[in-house]
Parts: structure tokens; C-alpha cells; sequence
């Protein structure tokens, strides 16, 4: 204990010196997070001093082995530290599904050679990843995907096309499920490909979403040429290292939406919102209607921190991971829908503003980000089969 | 705050659910019941829980407790609420209990405290009064000054347990404000008697019709007894939330044994998705409801700044929970659901009690915004 509050000190001491002015306080909510690649256009340079210092220190996946470009930090060291940059309100240095997906399942089943390679470029913010999972054919169904992968030599040729790619188009490296074998279970014969995506096969187009932006894209390939150390986990044993990387995937879901109190949570609370639009009676919420849909919310928001909270305490203290976890992504995202549900009723005539005179561009930010907040419970596992799973996994009911 | 049990509660949980895996399953309520059992509970049993230290676990080890906390006892009250039963931890240790280790006088604490932790007194709280919802700080009870004492004349309803307490404490509003007041069984003016909810636990009418208490029945100051009275209300919500998850995690397990079992259509009903995901929606709840029941009473504990509010996040989530649970398992064993043979109707009746008891959701939402200014 005593080790950890010399490193509390030190860390706290560090991050005061190194952490340009004009980035503390700010925290992510108020910027827009780095995410690298070879693509990135630096357009801040406190934010690329901060995010050179950082990968320097190897802090830009603190918890991760020190010979991956990691920071070699204990689960407890690496805690104190984002509690710390918490404190401090300091953004993070660097962003993305290297470090959030792939990176964390490269270290369960990646070859010595992969993840020196990959995960040193990841902590760099050299490579920008993409994943390839859902195909027009396969969404829920995932494992009924149809992307091919053929053997020939020491490559394969993947041919097929991607959906839901979140910016692909601004990625460099793909991690992507392809078919390699069609002749058993749809769940055998898939293989986990990690595929540069500076290849001319490889076609991006963005898709324009209901919310007016084009956050993902479908992905062509065509003749496009994977060598076999490509291959993450075994040939045709690809599913187990998909569903671990779900895991990650959710995980990950769920800390975004608990963590930032629900969506939204970088402008004024429902409260506020509610008196503003809604109207005031000294200092409550004047509608009580409103009112307890708003209590309802925070209460239905705290009670899903506390479950975090609980899962980590119990990992902490040395218990397997709860049945609790695998409600993150289902609670988190709905309750998320929620919000934005009621953060436009709130707004009421002021909450269906598209662009344009009248509305203010929070109204406006607000009413779009509602729209994009439906896909929440669809991406990553519907809320649907997330049940399924619970009902499965957890509660042991029959197919 | 840490939100997970340590090892001693860990051990004191499983030493409960042997004990009442061994001595209280949910037939020995429905005797009780069935009988029409005056006492509506074993003064045998409680005795044993007493001597296993589970009745005093609260109180200081002065007056024969054990000094630990709400934690320790939630412990208990959870394994108790899975099989319904009724000994009576609220009215004894977590009302009475809890107001005279508050706010009780020295002779008062004497006089009792040892005698509940030991087995041998039964006290309660009467709150409730006819015509309100929940309104526990306006007592239409009024407390007269006579002479050196007071007259107390009103009507409680549904006061736990009050047909076998050895004493009640009555919130009664004097001209100094609400005061609480220690009244023995037996009173001149004094009248209890039993009704039937549908729980089947304990509970009685009262009447004071001008009982004479002197100044020495006091618990607390005159005129104080509000925030006495809120802080008290805060520990017993909290308890009862422990029993109501346990209740709720029992009548769970109930229901997903039955749907595993029972056969439609040539499949086992817990096959079919409708009921799966329904299923699924439960298991969430509960968890919530567990998170939210370990913040509480850990929050009470260290008298956290947020205890009175997370009291209410416990007491909203586990009112849906448990009634959500409770219909849902009527429901999902269909038929035979709806008959007194099968316990998982106990569930939802005892639910429905709990829900309403100490303020429901919607009261405690309304807390909850007034506690975070609006």
C-alpha cells in the first residue's frame, strides 16, 4: 500500500510536469480524442507533445508489457494513473480499437512475432484498426459470415465484403473474420485475419447514417493477399478469438457509457435540462412527471455504476468475473437510448431540429446524437442477442 | 466502499443459509399460516437466533450485542427473505432496536436492549397511519402534555408484529413537534388488534385512547423526533431491501427451476425465446437491485454523505424488482402459479407488501430529486 501512494505521488508529480498547460482541465469530454494512424493530421501541438511524452513513458497502454511499448504498470498501478489523469481532467493521449479490441486479444493469442509487431505500432499510434465482423448477410447471425478466405501457398486471397466498419476509411490495418472452410458447423471454419488495408482489393465506401453522419463504412475485398502469420489464434478456430474480442468490445462499451454517467454526460445534467425546456418551480423541476422520469434515469444510471463498481471490486479482491458482467452491454446501452429519449422531450419542439435557423447547435448536437444513440443497442451484439446470451450462459436455459 | 462481502460476511451468509436450510424452509411459513398462529412466528427459532448473535449483531456489546454493522445483519436478512421468514427482525432490532440505540436514555437502553439481542423482548415502531400513503414525519397522533407527562390519543394501522411486542414506540406530534414515545404493552388506553394482510406477517391496529406515559418515555428529545425518526426509517428500509433481494433472488431461482422442467409443445417451456429474454430482464434487475443493497448498507455503515440517498435507490429498485419478479414467476408457472399450493404466489404477495412498505418507488424517486436539489 505504501508503494502505491509513492506511486500515486510520483505519478501525480510526473503528469503536473509533463502534461502541457492548456490540455489540463480540459479532459476528454472537451476535445476530440486522438486516434492515430498513418492517416492523422496533427491539428493541436499541445496534443502531440502531450501524445509523444506519453508514448515515450509507454502510458499510452499503461497496463500493457513494457517490450510491447507498453508501461508495465500492475492492474492497481494502472488504476491510480487514470484515476489520476481523472483528477487532473487530462485527455487521454491516444484513442481506438488497437487499444481497446484488438490490442488486449493480441496479447491472449497472438504469436511472439504478432505482437511485437502489432502491439508496439498500436502503443505508437503508428496503426489505426478497423473491424470486419458483420457482412450484409451475417449481422446477429455473425458466425454465418461468407467472406472468403482461400489457401494458396503461404497466402490466402480474401474476397467478400464488410459492413459496420467504423471508420474504415481513415483506418490502416483491418482485423477481419473470413470463411475458410464451409463444411461443418458455421462456427468451425472461421479464421481471424489481420489485414493491411493498403492493398488496391481493398475498397471503402461510408455509409450515411439516419443521424446525418457517416461514422461507418462497407469494405470490399477482392483478390486481396494475406500472408498465413496473418492468422491470429489457429486456422479455422477464428470463433473463439471472435468472441473473446466481443468481450473486450463490451467491456469497453460498457466503461464508456458508465463511466461518462450516461450519454451526453459532457453537457448539463437531465435536471438542468428539464428546468430550462421544461420549466422551473424555485428549484424544482416543475412537471413532476418530467420529474421523476429524470430521477428515474440518474437512479437507473447510479445502479448501473454501482454494478461496475462491483464487478471490479470483486475482481480486486480475487473473485472470477460475475454473471453481473454480462449485463454491461445490454443495461449500458439502453439505458443510454434512454437518455437521449428523454433528453429530446425534454427539449420538446427545440429537440427536432435537423440543421439550419431556429435551433442552437447544442439542440442541434443533442437531437443527432439521440439518433445515433439507436444503433447503440444494435451494434456490437443486439440487445436481443445479448439476452440470448444471458439466458444461455448465465441462467443455463435450453436451446 | 468497497461493494463485495468480505470473508466474515461471506461466512456469516453461509452459516445463515444452513441454518435456515435446516430449520426454516418455506413450509414452516406456511404452517404458521395455515395454523393462524397468533404469534405468526417460532419463539423457539428467534431464541436460536439470538444465541447465534444475529438478533444483537447491531447493538454494542454493553447491552449483549455484537457491534457490527448493517452490513453484517443484511447478511442474514437476505438468507431470511429467501425462504419468507417471518421471525421479526424488522419490528425488534431494525425499528425499535435501531430508535433506542439512537436515541434512547441510558435506562431505556438498559431496560431493553440486552433483552431484544437475547431473545427475550419484542418491540416495533407503529408509523403507519389510516388515510396516507407514506408520511412519516406528520403524525396525526397527538401528544398531550399532562402534568409532568403526556396523554397520546390516535390510531396506527399495520404496526409490525404489535400483537406480541413488549413495548411499541409511537410517533406522536406534541405542541414542540413530532416526538417519539415508548409505550409498554399493556398500557390503560392502549388497544392492539391483529389484521390479516396478505403477507400473512404480523400486524395490528392500535389504538391510544389517552395513554399516560411519563417524561422518561421520551426516546430523543421533545420536539426532535422527526430526524430520529428519518434516520431510523433509513436502517430499516435498508434491512428490508436485504430481505426483499433475498425474497426476490428465492422466487428467481423458483421460477427458472420451473422453467426448465416443465414440458409444452414437446420442449421445456424455458426453451421458448418470449420467456427466455423475459428471463434475461429479471437476472438484470436483481443484479441491479444486489449492487444497490450492498451500496446502501455499507453507505449507513460509515455514515456516508449518500446514504440516505442510495437508502432510496435500494428501496426503488428493489419495489420494481421484487414485484416485477413476483408476477413474472406467477405468471411463468401459468396455472398452477395461481393456486395456494405452490409457493411462488407467497413471493409476489410478500413483494407487494414490501413494495408499499416505507415508501414505494415513486415516493422514493421524489426523495431521491429532492435530495439532489430538484
Amino acid at each position: 500500500m505504501a508503494n502505491l501512494e509513492t506511486f500515486r505521488a510520483e505519478t501525480r508529480t510526473w503528469l503536473e510536469a509533463n502534461c502541457p498547460a492548456a490540455l489540463v482541465g480540459r479532459g476528454d469530454s472537451a476535445l476530440e480524442g486522438v486516434w492515430g494512424g498513418r492517416k492523422w493530421v496533427w491539428s493541436d501541438p499541445d496534443r502531440k507533445a502531450w501524445f509523444e511524452r506519453m508514448v515515450e513513458r509507454g502510458w499510452t497502454a499503461p497496463g500493457w508489457p513494457e517490450e510491447y511499448g507498453g508501461g508495465g504498470l500492475e492492474p492497481a498501478e494502472a488504476k491510480i494513473l487514470a484515476q489520476e489523469m481523472r483528477g487532473l481532467r487530462i485527455p487521454q493521449p491516444l484513442i481506438g480499437f488497437g487499444l481497446t479490441m484488438i490490442g488486449p486479444t493480441l496479447l491472449q493469442f497472438g504469436t511472439e512475432e504478432q505482437k511485437k509487431e502489432h502491439l508496439t505500432r498500436i502503443c505508437r499510434g503508428e496503426i489505426r484498426w478497423c473491424q470486419g465482423y458483420s457482412e450484409p448477410g451475417a449481422g446477429s447471425d455473425l458466425a454465418s459470415l461468407q467472406m472468403k478466405a482461400e489457401r494458396d501457398g503461404d497466402e490466402f486471397i480474401v474476397n467478400g465484403t464488410k459492413v459496420w466498419t467504423s471508420y474504415a476509411d481513415q483506418c490502416d490495418w483491418i482485423f477481419a473474420l473470413t470463411r475458410t472452410d464451409s463444411g461443418g458447423k458455421k462456427q468451425d471454419g472461421i479464421t481471424f485475419l489481420l489485414i493491411d488495408m493498403d492493398d488496391p482489393g481493398v475498397k471503402v465506401s461510408p455509409i450515411l447514417l439516419i443521424s446525418g453522419s457517416s461514422p461507418f463504412c462497407e469494405t470490399h475485398f477482392s483478390d486481396v493477399r494475406v500472408p498465413v502469420e496473418n492468422v491470429l489464434g489457429e486456422i479455422d478456430g477464428g470463433w473463439t478469438v471472435a468472441k473473446a474480442l466481443l468481450g473486450h468490445e463490451r467491456g469497453m462499451v460498457a466503461d464508456a457509457f458508465g463511466s461518462a454517467g450516461g450519454g451526453g454526460g459532457r453537457r448539463k445534467g437531465l435536471a438542468d435540462l428539464a428546468k430550462d425546456y421544461a420549466g422551473r418551480d424555485g428549484e424544482r423541476i416543475a412537471d413532476a412527471v418530467f420529474r421523476d422520469r429524470v430521477a428515474r434515469n440518474e437512479m437507473d444510471t447510479r445502479a448501473f455504476m454501482l454494478t461496475v463498481q462491483r464487478s471490479k471490486d470483486a475482481a480486486r479482491a480475487g473473485h472470477r468475473p460475475g454473471p453481473e458482467t454480462s449485463l454491461f452491454k445490454v443495461y449500458a446501452t439502453e439505458l443510454n437510448k434512454r437518455r437521449y429519449e428523454l433528453m429530446v422531450e425534454l427539449m420538446g419542439p427545440q429537440g427536432l431540429g435537423w440543421e439550419g435557423e431556429g435551433f442552437d447547435p447544442t439542440e442541434l448536437a443533442v437531437t443527432r446524437e439521440w439518433l445515433r444513440s439507436r444503433g447503440n443497442s444494435i451494434e456490437g451484439g443486439t440487445s436481443e442477442i445479448q439476452l440470448n446470451i444471458i439466458a444461455k450462459r448465465v441462467l443455463g436455459l435450453p436451446d | 466502499m468497497q461493494l463485495v462481502r468480505s470473508e466474515d460476511q461471506e461466512l456469516l451468509a453461509k452459516t445463515a443459509a444452513d441454518f435456515v436450510a435446516e430449520n426454516s424452509p418455506v413450509s414452516r411459513f406456511r404452517q404458521l399460516r395455515d395454523s393462524g398462529d397468533p404469534v405468526g412466528f417460532s419463539r423457539s427459532l428467534w431464541k436460536q437466533m439470538a444465541e447465534l448473535g444475529w438478533v444483537g449483531i447491531p447493538f454494542p456489546e454493553e447491552h449483549g450485542g455484537a457491534d457490527m454493522g448493517l452490513a453484517e445483519l443484511a447478511c442474514v436478512l437476505e438468507e431470511l427473505g429467501r425462504t419468507l421468514a417471518p421471525e421479526p427482525f424488522l419490528s425488534t432490532v431494525l425499528l425499535a432496536g435501531e430508535a433506542l440505540r439512537r436515541g434512547g436514555s441510558d435506562a431505556q437502553k438498559q431496560r431493553w436492549l440486552s433483552a431484544i439481542a437475547e431473545g427475550d423482548a419484542i418491540g416495533t415502531v407503529a408509523v403507519q397511519e389510516a388515510g396516507k400513503r407514506w408520511d412519516p414525519l406528520q403524525a396525526e397522533t397527538r401528544a398531550e402534555r399532562d402534568g409532568d407527562g403526556f396523554r397520546l390519543r390516535g390510531e396506527k394501522i399495520q404496526v409490525l408484529d404489535a400483537p406480541v411486542a413488549d413495548f411499541l414506540i409511537v410517533p406522536a406530534t406534541a405542541d414542540e413537534g413530532l416526538t417519539l414515545f415508548l409505550v409498554e404493552s399493556g398500557a390503560e388506553g392502549l388497544s392492539v388488534t391483529p389484521q390479516v394482510r396478505v403477507d400473512h406477517r404480523n400486524v395490528a391496529l392500535v389504538h391510544l385512547d389517552g395513554v399516560r406515559v411519563t417524561a422518561d418515555a421520551v426516546v430523543g428529545r421533545i420536539g426532535a423526533g422527526g430526524p430520529l425518526l428519518e434516520e431510523v426509517l433509513d436502517v430499516a428500509t435498508a434491512g428490508l431491501c436485504a430481505e426483499m433481494l433475498g425474497s426476490m433472488t428465492q422466487a428467481f431461482e423458483l421460477t427458472l427451476e420451473y422453467l426448465k422442467t416443465r414440458e409444452q409443445f414437446d420442449a421445456p417451456i424455458g426453451s421458448f425465446q418470449a420467456l427466455k429474454h423475459r428471463a434475461a430482464e429479471m437476472f438484470i434487475e436483481i443484479e441491479l437491485a444486489r449492487s444497490v443493497v450492498l451500496a446502501a448498507v455499507r453507505a449507513l455503515d460509515s455514515g456516508d454523505s449518500e446514504a440516505r440517498a442510495l437508502v432510496s435507490l435500494a428501496k426503488a429498485r428493489c419495489s420494481e424488482a421484487a414485484v416485477l419478479v413476483g408476477n413474472e414467476g406467477v405468471q411463468m408457472f401459468g396455472g398452477v402459479g395461481m393456486t395456494d399450493e405452490y409457493d411462488i404466489g407467497f413471493y409476489m404477495k410478500r413483494a407487494r407488501v414490501a413494495q408499499l412498505s416505507f415508501g414505494d418507488a415513486g415516493w422514493h424517486r421524489r426523495r431521491w430529486a429532492e435530495l439532489r436539489g430538484y
